[in-house]
């Protein structure tokens, strides 16, 4: 299989993954939008992570900030399967971004809030997912066109 | 037209997410419940074995349905105390039990309370099951630790013990109860102010702050 047909399908998949993510993350950001983090009964079993304060920044919802990037993943692996090259060098980073994002919204969960959510973590695993993808992607040998 | 494929592709996804993030907040978005005026505590009669703070006269009734192994009602207490401060006595507040299921010591909480409350200690017991809300929610028997509490209240504890299993103490708590889900009450905390429940989203100091001023400038809707 040549290089630039396994990236085609490396983004491909990307781009569903990240579809996953972006659901999850417009869940959270409803759940968040309509308060149902701060009450019990709802559907939300994760009030003590997203009812948090570490749950908002500048008063947005990280949720909605996570939707945002998992649409700029998406976008950036789509255009980069149909051979646009220079958007892998965008979602190479927005990835690395959210990576590190995860990273601290894990820290938080487990040593200050000692509690976990589950949608959160399913985010987690789709951000590692995409990780992976960004490190098993083949290098191209073609310089970046405009 | 493959030129064009990726961004069809894009804005389609923007436009299904968008859409479905509209249909989804509709369909989550609370109910606006009322009281009807028939219901409104009115300062006598049923209000008698109501736990309620603040005069009868006061402008704005705060009526809350809690349980006191919900982490948000536990948030939301002290805001709740220090807003009956700042107020007073332009502000009554009423507390009624919704014990929700899925947690498992909330009605022995509710039956903690009320046995305390017979003995003239309901607030006490309140403030303080919300206040070592994380310490007895995860044991296995609350029992032992209620009734230290209720030591700690200086009740009789014999007293406290036999009311914990009285049946008016669990009348009570069930009444409070069929009261709410009678209103539409499905989650805690669910706040009315005077006959309207608050969204979620202003259960925080600053939307009860708000929503009290609001409230202040309008004649109360039960005179």
């Amino acid at each position: 299989m040549s290089g630039s047909r396994t990236r085609v399908i490396f983004y491909t998949a990307a781009a569903i993954i990240s579809l996953a993510g972006l659901a999850d993350a417009t869940y959270l950001t409803v759940m968040a939008l309509t308060g149902e983090t701060a009450v019990c009964g709802g559907s939300a079993s994760c009030f003590q992570v997203l009812g948090s304060a570490y749950a908002r920044i500048g008063g947005i919802p990280v949720a909605a900030l996570g939707a945002l990037a998992y649409f700029g993943a998406f976008s950036f692996a789509i255009f980069a399967a149909f051979g646009y090259p220079r958007m892998r060098m965008f979602f190479a980073f927005i990835v690395c971004t959210m990576f590190a994002m995860t990273l601290w919204l894990l820290y938080v969960q487990a040593f200050l809030l000692h509690a976990f959510c589950r949608y959160c973590l399913f985010s987690a695993a789709v951000t590692f997912l995409l990780a992976g993808i960004v490190v098993a992607i083949p290098p191209s040998r073609q310089t970046p066109a405009s | 037209m493959k030129r064009y494929l990726p961004f069809i592709i894009v804005v389609v996804a923007a436009l299904v997410t968008l859409a479905s993030g509209t249909v989804l907040y509709r369909a989550k978005r609370p109910a606006v419940l009322t009281i009807p005026k028939s219901a409104l505590v009115s300062g006598s009669g049923d209000a008698d074995s109501m736990h309620i703070r603040g005069p009868a006269s006061a402008r704005v009734t705060i009526e809350e349905f809690g349980d006191f192994q919900c982490p948000p009602c536990g948030k939301l207490s002290d805001p709740i105390n220090q807003l009956e401060r700042d107020y007073r006595p332009r502000l009554r507040v009423i507390f009624r039990h919704f014990p929700l299921p899925n947690h498992a010591h909330a009605r022995e909480a509710a039956f903690a309370s009320e046995a305390a409350g017979l003995q003239g200690r309901f607030w006490e017991m309140h403030d303080l099951l919300y206040r070592e809300q994380s310490v007895w929610s995860n044991q296995a028997d609350v029992r032992p630790l209620f009734e230290s509490y209720a030591g700690m209240l200086r009740l009789n504890v014999d007293r406290f013990k036999k009311d914990m299993e009285s049946e008016q103490v669990e009348e009570h708590v069930a009444s409070d109860q069929k009261h709410g889900a009678a209103l539409g009450v499905r989650t805690t905390p669910t706040v009315f102010l005077n006959d309207r429940a608050l969204a979620p989203i202003n259960l925080n100091p600053t939307g009860l702050h708000a929503a009290i001023d609001a409230a202040m400038k309008t004649p109360p809707p039960h005179t």
